[in-house]
């Protein structure tokens, strides 16, 4: 019906159509920066989309919907594949029957994240091969190319982009759309799928031999490409690189030779040995880790990596060109611009201001509220990962002394809280700091950071249509929590100023809900009534 | 311009429609039938913090990075105007700096058309034609914003 189309999209987006046009039955994630548009596109291209409490509950979802045959996606951020690590390196064993796509979405600079992990390092400790696209037709072609992977070798395949795939727009044509397979009966096969001992350890060297498969097919395998020079005259310089990094050298490097990498994960050793021997130089071009210097290094080929100054922020295309000529002199800073902030209106404003003139100790975590850091807030003290607030508060409550200890609060939002804080709070009763605890529940009612999505607690899905809605409240005392209470805190400040201090004069485990809609959400929400699409 | 390819550099703060105006010009450019790339942030910088987009294009030649070189914009769309000093190294000498006192916002239907009507001052600058430009402005916007953007596209392109 489709037909073929030339697009303007992003990467996100064309990764959705791509999931559309070749019958994916499922896709689901945690909202990340940069990888969130990916399910909310998938949706609204009628595939079924839903948001999980978190990145391992939605790769475990994945991996069962594999299991049953189905073409399946899971879509996170980079940080969000520690969090599903656990079943990652599991599922690489057991394989799949459909296909299982896993897709990462890593974050150079940090645009919008609390570290610059480089997910490649995942795909090697897994045992999962990984695909790069460079662009939006990449993540089209590539998208389906993993599909094929996974379940031509029984594999998850791992998908990584970039923010700047993700979020740029580029051109290129779609395929035809096929529809998704019906579901497949299910067979029972419990040496495949039951990983005790005596079954993994089969299962491990039937990994190891689907690998070196898989590294095979990748010696031969299209999207290892290379690029000819287009200067005239002889080319004695040779480029290795993967995603972006490919095209940035593209550009800053006519005179160059450039093999790019589509499979990053087994790499393509001959393939590459076969290039590198025809130049005077050969150099790696990659942002961030020096991985595939250090792979190709060690597999016995000359080529020099990148200096360690490059391992910091992204790579453009001016930065390439410092490579390339060795220049490893200072680089300018780019004038600062104004930071972000929480917006005028925002509920946590007043929240902060309190904790903040209550000279709280505050155990932090990620979204919005991670802004309470800056001024005129500087109500934050650590920030570490998603859930981390209740821990690590719990952590300094132990071992400060009593004076400092009670002044410790953690702070959460509500999607954060969803997605790991719950665990938090089960430690916090069982291990009860012998000065209580005060944890502070920013409910907003969305994960706003990320872009105003839903999750468990907003009573909606993905696409917006009725959920089940946990109450946060009901679940806190469900654990065993008497000490809770639920306040708006922008219409009686006094009043929370008051509920605080009493929460951290006495010695329980305490929790308030800060309970008022974020004024984003509101918008959209009352766009979305009007049956319009929001307009950002 | 270098080797065929236009370099343009929209800048402001979180909540004026940088990306919405990229979104327009990009639009426009890919409906003439150009090659064009754009990259812009997303997440932490729009709580009202500085936002940048970078946009090429080129009526032949193929663009690669869909980064604006350092110090390699022809353009620079700045819409407010305490933007302006942390984005100028963006420019490249003989550069173009088109900033909001090019528009009197009085003239506006609504103010928040500003970008808009920036980019109608951007749009002589290249050879597409209105019928484009109208399309492209109503492919990124809900209807009822269709008329008073066209209107202030159009206060901008005869400025």
């Amino acid at each position: 019906m489709s037909g073929i189309k030339r697009k303007l999209l992003s990467g996100n987006e064309a990764v959705a159509l791509s999931a559309a046009d070749c019958g994916v039955r499922m896709g689901v994630g945690y909202p990340g920066t940069p990888s969130t548009e990916i399910l909310e596109e998938f949706s609204k291209l009628g595939g079924r989309a839903q948001w999980s409490p978190n990145e391992k509950v939605a790769l475990e979802v994945g991996v069962g919907a594999a299991f049953a045959g189905a073409r399946t996606m899971v879509t996170m951020k980079h940080v969000g594949l520690n969090v599903a690590a656990d079943p990652l390196f599991t599922a690489a064993y057991t394989g799949v029957d459909g296909a299982l796509v896993i897709i990462v979405a890593d974050d150079p600079g940090m645009a919008s994240s609390q570290n610059e992990q480089d997910s490649r390092r995942y795909a090697v400790a897994a045992g999962v091969p990984m695909l790069e696209p460079a662009d939006s037709q990449e993540a089209y072609d590539f998208f389906q190319l993993a599909v094929q992977l996974s379940e031509q070798f029984g594999t998850a395949v791992l998908f990584r982009i970039t923010t700047r795939i993700c979020h740029s727009k580029t051109i290129f044509t779609t395929g035809e759309r096929v529809a998704p397979a019906d579901a497949k009966k299910f067979v029972r096969d419990v040496q495949k799928r039951v990983m005790i001992p005596a079954y993994a350890r089969m299962a491990h060297h039937k990994l190891r031999a689907r690998l070196a498969e898989i590294e095979a097919w990748g010696e031969a395998a299209d999207c290892n490409q290379i690029f000819h020079s287009t200067d005239k005259g002889q080319t004695l310089l040779g480029i290795i690189a993967s995603g972006i990094s490919a095209v940035h050298a593209r550009e800053a490097a006519s005179q160059a030779d450039i093999l790019k990498l589509g499979m990053t994960y087994p790499l393509p050793i001959e393939k590459i040995k076969k290039f590198a021997k025809n130049y005077d130089r050969v150099l790696v071009i990659e942002e961030g880790d020096p991985y595939l210097a250090d792979a190709i290094q060690a597999a016995g080929v000359e080529v020099e990596g990148k200096p360690e100054m490059y391992r910091f922020g992204e790579l453009n295309v001016t930065r390439v060109q410092k490579i390339l000529a060795g220049d490893v002199g200072e680089e300018p800073a780019p004038p600062r611009g104004k930071p972000p902030q929480l917006c005028v209106g925002c509920p946590h404003r007043k929240v902060f201001e309190t904790l903040r003139d209550l000279e709280c100790i505050v155990s932090g975590d990620i979204g919005c509220y991670t802004l309470g850091v800056l001024p005129p807030f500087s109500a934050m003290d650590t920030c570490v990962c998603m859930g981390a607030s209740i821990g690590v508060g719990l952590g300094l409550r132990h071992t400060l002394a009593e004076e400092d200890a009670r002044r410790v609060v953690s702070v959460i939002g509500d999607s954060t809280f969803m997605h790991s804080g719950i665990t938090g709070l089960v430690e916090m009763v069982y291990n009860r700091p012998a000065t209580g605890h005060v944890v502070l529940i920013l409910d907003n009612g969305t994960t706003a950071m990320t872009g105003l999505q839903e999750h468990p607690g907003t009573g909606r899905k993905l696409d917006y249509s009725p959920a089940h809605q946990i109450c946060v409240e009901d679940l806190v005392k469900s654990l065993g929590i008497d000490d809770v209470h639920v306040i708006d805190v922008v219409k009686d400040t006094e009043g929370f100023q008051e509920l605080l201090k009493k929460c951290l004069a006495n010695d329980e485990p305490s929790v308030i809900i800060a309970r008022r809609p974020c004024i984003l959400a509101l918008k959209k929400q009352k766009a979305l009534q009007q049956g319009k699409e929001a307009c950002q | 311009m270098k080797n065929g390819i236009t370099n343009v550099i929209v800048a402001g703060l979180g909540g004026q429609g940088v990306l919405k105006c990229s979104d327009i010009l990009s639009a426009a450019i890919f409906h003439a039938g150009w090659n064009i790339k754009k990259a812009e942030v997303h997440g932490m910088s729009q709580r009202g913090g500085s936002v940048a987009c970078d946009i090429r294009f080129s009526k032949d030649a193929e663009v690669l990075s869909p980064m604006v070189p350092a110090g390699q914009a022809d353009y620079l769309l700045v819409l407010s105007e305490d933007q302006i000093d942390n984005n100028l190294h963006h420019l490249r000498k003989d550069g173009l700096l088109l900033k909001p006192d090019r528009i009197d916002a009085d003239k506006l239907e609504n103010a928040r058309c500003l970008n808009v009507a920036l980019l109608g001052v951007l749009s002589k600058e290249f050879e597409i034609g209105d019928k484009i430009w109208h399309d492209a402005i109503r492919s990124q916007l809900p209807e009822n914003l269709h008329d008073v953007n066209i209107a202030a596209f159009e206060y901008g392109r005869k400025n």
